[in-house]
């Protein structure tokens, strides 16, 4: 059975508002979703950092100065909560996603549009309400985990809240999740076959079956604890004969697979980015896909690992140490694939490309200490320490923010089609890798030698340490201005870009910048070697 | 091959033109529903591992009476059967039996939820007197929603199938087709729970 598309009914062109208006309508274009959820997800950014500023400003004492315990937990649990769920996962899935798929599968549009806006329009009501929330009665203070008894025990309109507002993320995420795995099986191209597509499809292929499979689990989850919280149900009640390994049993199900949620994308984005700049074919485009999906079936079966201290049986320690270590394989193979698609290339030394090769430095460290963690007697000296912060920003900073980051140069010329300023973007990349490294690395220190996480004091003696990682945080504060004012001088007055700056050959750069609405005039081009660099030069000699 | 000239063409009469692609609504509601499947995977593996780690304390211990849920059962499983018969006749543009079958299996629904709400009433233990009974009604009132919302999809196709100018026809099939799919995964869910919760 086929259905006809009729241009003015998905598009509403006549109806639809234009210019900047459209980024604040119900638009059905993926593009303007795209850039919906990019400049939602920065807004959210802004305030999450905001969060991590007064942290940090906090711990540059050792006593709980500069605000009150409570505040401080809330405080923490906004920043994770905002963060994770209204910054990195929307925009490394949602923004990138919604622009680039329907390029590299050669449509015209996501395959369902109108469940695509509803998924970007769950997201600034629940993030919204999830801010306000501190101002009802005190936001959530379990942290994002939101482990009972500790969400039980707090104050329950800031946690109820919490757990509306994370079940219509989800719900987004889910409908996103959908719509990618049918855009990008079903919506392809006729002639473009799955080996063909640019690494970042299959990326988001893998990344929307953990979606698709893991966050309902989190749904199910999260209703349970709002069971338990207004309806006094026992089952993570330990008090009510209810068990709370449970409830870390299911919420890692779904947020351990979150964490390839928030990294795969990343590692499809810079597979994009890194032969572009080099001018080399990817390395290893086969072993890259196998690796994506390995990931993904490997992310399914180690969440255990987050629970070596919650009384797990020796049996269980054993099965996901194993299976831990194993995702390094996998990972290792992507790591030594880019290192190999830079090697030997004619690489330029731009935003774009520093961004990335950032990413890789500091992968590879979050890597290295993902390993050490996964080891349970080392994991139960550092369990809820600040090795495990310095650990997982390394991931989801270092590696995913930083991807954000080199994305966002990169892609920008073709979304406006002015280019960013270069000087102001390497400016940009120096004090963030700077600020970053002095921020995070100092807290492995700080964890081996047993500073908890998650208390608003800490022993004198770690003051020193604390203070050199609140002064990378400044650094990282500061990082945004470069680019805020690079962002809004290239909007405004940037060099044109033309339609290809970087010569590139993935198939969103084949049509103009910006593209027109409905991505193509004309055909679809067939793209059947994204990564043919270098050729046409040997073919010249 | 566009030369530049048609491809302006189709721009100026871009409202006019109709590309045709395959049907992937179906595709869109399976991934849906593999979604929804892991929302109950995750209770009945919750549910499970209650039943093995966490001892019930005396007296809390119930043996369910069987009678109500195997007539549910049988409901669920005719309704299936009935909702299939529907999907038939349309397809013989028999448009009033169809409709028909559909009111019988919106019937069958309903009879089913009257049930559930029945053994509710009789149950020897409420929502939060343990954890068996917190779980039960969990389980049982999570797929008791499901079914609610099936028979009001039920009842809304069955109102557009009326006669003559309804909108499902034939050619037309993917209301009930969709609907149709979901009926059958909420009754394939309902034996899973049934094994579980009653028999296991």
């Amino acid at each position: 059975m086929t259905i006809s598309i009729d241009p003015q009914k998905t598009n509403n062109e006549s109806l639809q508002p234009k210019g900047w208006l459209r980024y604040f309508s119900f638009s059905l274009d993926h593009k303007v979703i795209g850039i919906q959820y990019l400049v939602c997800g920065f807004l959210f950014y802004l305030i999450g950092g905001t969060l991590a500023s007064a942290i940090r400003i906090e711990l540059a004492s050792p006593m709980s100065d500069f605000m009150p315990r409570d505040v401080y937990n809330q405080v923490l649990t906004l920043h994770g909560t905002i963060m994770i769920f209204l910054w990195i996962v929307p925009v490394v899935n949602g923004a990138f996603g919604n622009y680039l798929i329907p390029f590299y599968v050669g449509a015209r549009d996501m395959a369902f549009p109108r469940l695509n806006a509803v998924a970007f329009w769950l997201i600034p009501p629940s993030g919204l309400m999830l801010v306000a929330s501190y101002f009802v009665e005190g936001a959530a203070q379990a942290g994002w985990t939101a482990y009972p008894p500790l969400s039980i025990t707090t104050p329950q309109s800031g946690q109820i809240i919490w757990i509306l507002s994370v079940l219509l993320l989800g719900g987004s995420s889910i409908f996103g999740g959908i719509n990618f795995i049918a855009t990008i099986i079903k919506l392809r191209r006729p002639g473009l076959k799955l080996m063909q597509l640019p690494m970042y499809c299959w990326a988001m292929l893998g990344t929307s079956l953990l979606v698709v499979l893991s966050t309902p689990v989190l749904a199910g989850t999260l209703i349970l604890l709002s069971f338990d919280i207004i309806a006094n149900t026992g089952f993570f009640n330990p008090v009510l004969g209810g068990n709370v390994v449970v409830y870390q049993h299911l919420f890692w199900f779904y947020s351990h697979p979150a964490v390839y949620i928030m990294v795969l994308p990343a590692f499809g984005l810079v597979s994009e980015i890194l032969p572009v700049h080099a001018r080399k074919p990817l390395f290893g485009y086969t072993t890259m896909v196998f690796s994506i999906m390995g990931i993904v079936v490997l992310g399914l079966v180690v969440w255990a690992h987050h629970m070596f201290t919650s009384g797990t049986p020796p049996w269980m320690r054993l099965f996901f140490t194993i299976a831990t270590a194993f995702i390094a394989v996998p990972t290792g193979i992507k790591f030594f694939n880019w290192v190999a698609t830079l090697w030997g290339g004619k690489i330029s030394i731009n935003s774009a490309m520093l961004f990335s090769c950032g990413f890789i430095i500091n992968f590879v460290f979050g890597g290295i200490t993902g390993v050490a963690l996964a080891q349970v007697p080392f994991d139960i000296h550092v369990h809820d320490t600040y090795f495990v912060v310095a650990h997982f920003h390394y991931i989801v900073y270092g590696g995913t923010v930083f991807i954000i980051f080199s994305s966002i140069y990169h892609w920008f010329p073709k979304v406006t089609g002015k280019m960013l300023n270069e000087k102001l973007g390497i400016l940009h990349f120096i004090i963030t890798f700077i600020g970053f490294n002095l921020c995070f690395a100092p807290q492995h220190w700080l964890g081996l030698n047993g500073m908890p996480r998650r208390v608003a004091e800490y022993d004198p003696q770690f003051q020193f340490v604390n203070q050199i990682s609140s002064l990378g945080a400044l650094l990282m504060a500061i990082s945004t201005i470069p680019f805020l004012i690079n962002v809004f001088l290239s909007v405004r007055n940037g060099k044109n870009a033309g339609d290809n700056p970087w010569n590139a050959l993935t198939p969103e750069w084949l049509t103009s910048s910006p593209p027109p609405v409905e991505n193509w005039e004309g055909e679809a081009p067939l793209v059947e070697e994204p990564y043919g660099y270098g050729k046409e030069i040997s073919e010249q000699k | 091959m566009t030369t530049l000239d048609s491809s302006k063409e189709i721009q100026k009469n871009n409202s006019e033109v109709n590309e045709t692609h395959e049907d992937f609504r179906m595709f869109g509601l399976i991934t849906f529903l593999i979604a929804d499947g892991m929302t109950f995977a995750g209770f009945f593996a919750a549910y499970l591992t209650y039943k093995a780690v966490n001892p019930l304390p005396d007296g809390a211990i119930y043996e369910l009476e069987l009678p109500i849920p195997t007539l549910n059962t049988i409901l669920l499983l005719v309704s299936s059967a009935t909702f299939h018969k529907a999907g038939k006749a349309l397809l013989k543009d028999k448009n009033s039996d169809s409709q028909k079958w559909l009111f019988f299996t919106a019937f069958l629904g309903i009879i089913f939820l009257i049930c559930q709400l029945f053994e509710y009433f009789h149950l020897p233990f409420g929502l939060t007197d343990n954890l068996f009974a917190s779980t039960f009604y969990a389980l049982t009132g999570f797929h008791g929603l499901h079914v609610t919302l099936g028979t009001l999809m039920i009842l809304i196709i069955a109102w557009q199938s009326r006669m003559n100018g309804g909108r499902l026809t034939s050619q037309n099939m993917f209301p009930l087709e969709a609907v149709e799919l979901y009926w059958h995964f909420v009754d394939g869910i309902w034996v899973v729970l049934f094994i579980i919760l009653y028999l296991l």
